[in-house]
């Protein structure tokens, strides 16, 4: 009897560490795919290949937000970000015809690129010794619901939202308006006598 | 839930720095903005981190409104840089210099 719980001890042990074995892989494999293609946008010197990317730097974000499990968030990212924010930028390219290359080398400022360099070493180097030595939280958990534990994390986020957060998203239709209403004013072509009074 | 939140909030924090450094060191108007992307994305990472740290729901929510915001910016963001390039065809910030006083 004995024996056989700690068989079924030892059995569940194994999979816990399997399991954060395999969210350790998870979490290593999505964070390099990030940095590689963030690195990938800002070194890439044609801006269609700075796009592509940024999808897989997106979807190395999402696989991190599922690992987190917000598992709504990571469906979300996928949609609006690589499905239509991406999409947005290729089509601007094409339509633009930008998609030429540009010489990284090209430095118009003397010393920018150093300067550049070196302030965002130091802004790093200041985040993560300030996150690391710094009381960052006041410890209160859990003040606008609980995100872990049972349920499903669509209904909480959405409890969430649609009690909350319901004013700031309402608000958040009204931009959406606002921003189709300033795109379709930006892109309409002015008639040329219009242009000129 | 192995892995701690420390280490998340350092990739975002690399994430923040790479968007930033390329918004300083590129000159193409368009990647530039794609920076700002990498830059918005880093932070939503953090939120949903300290969701997870703090089992706080409000970050994810918040996630949820810098999306939304995320996608109007960049179409008004492309919305004035296909106006601004209808004029002009140069593809670098440095020749953008008519509000210069």
């Amino acid at each position: 009897m004995v024996a056989a719980m700690a068989g079924v001890m030892a059995g569940a042990m194994e999979v816990v560490a399997a399991a954060s074995k395999m969210d350790a892989g998870v979490f290593v494999a999505a964070s390099a795919i990030v940095i590689a293609g963030a690195l990938g946008v800002i070194l890439a010197r044609n801006p269609v290949h700075s796009a592509l990317m940024l999808v897989m730097t997106l979807f190395g974000i999402a696989v991190l937000f599922v690992a987190q499990e917000a598992h709504f968030l990571a469906a979300v990212q996928v949609i609006v970000y690589a499905g239509a924010i991406v999409v947005l930028f290729l089509f601007v390219i094409m339509l633009l015809g930008v998609d030429r290359t540009e010489a990284l080398e090209a430095e118009p400022l003397k010393g920018q690129r150093t300067t550049a360099i070196a302030l965002g070493i130091i802004a790093l180097a200041e985040i993560v010794i300030l996150g690391g030595t710094a009381n960052w939280a006041t410890g209160n958990l859990a003040v606008a619901g609980q995100a872990g534990g049972p349920g499903s994390n669509v209904e909480k986020l959405a409890r969430s939202i649609f009690t909350r957060y319901l004013l700031p998203f309402e608000i958040t239709s009204a931009l959406l308006v606002i921003a189709v209403v300033g795109a379709v004013v930006l892109a309409r072509r002015v008639p040329r006598e219009e242009a000129d009074q | 839930m192995s892995v701690s939140g420390e280490l998340y909030l350092a990739v975002a924090a690399a994430l923040f720095t790479i968007g930033a450094v390329g918004l300083l060191i590129r000159r193409n108007v368009l990647v530039m903005f794609m920076c700002v992307e990498l830059m918005l994305n880093a932070v939503n990472l953090t939120f949903v981190t300290f969701a997870r740290m703090l089992d706080d729901i409000g970050g994810q929510s918040l996630v949820f409104f810098v999306l939304v915001v995320a996608a109007a910016e960049v179409v008004v963001g492309l919305g004035i840089i296909v106006s601004i390039f209808r004029r002009r065809t140069v593809a670098t910030a440095d020749d953008l210099h008519i509000l210069k006083g």
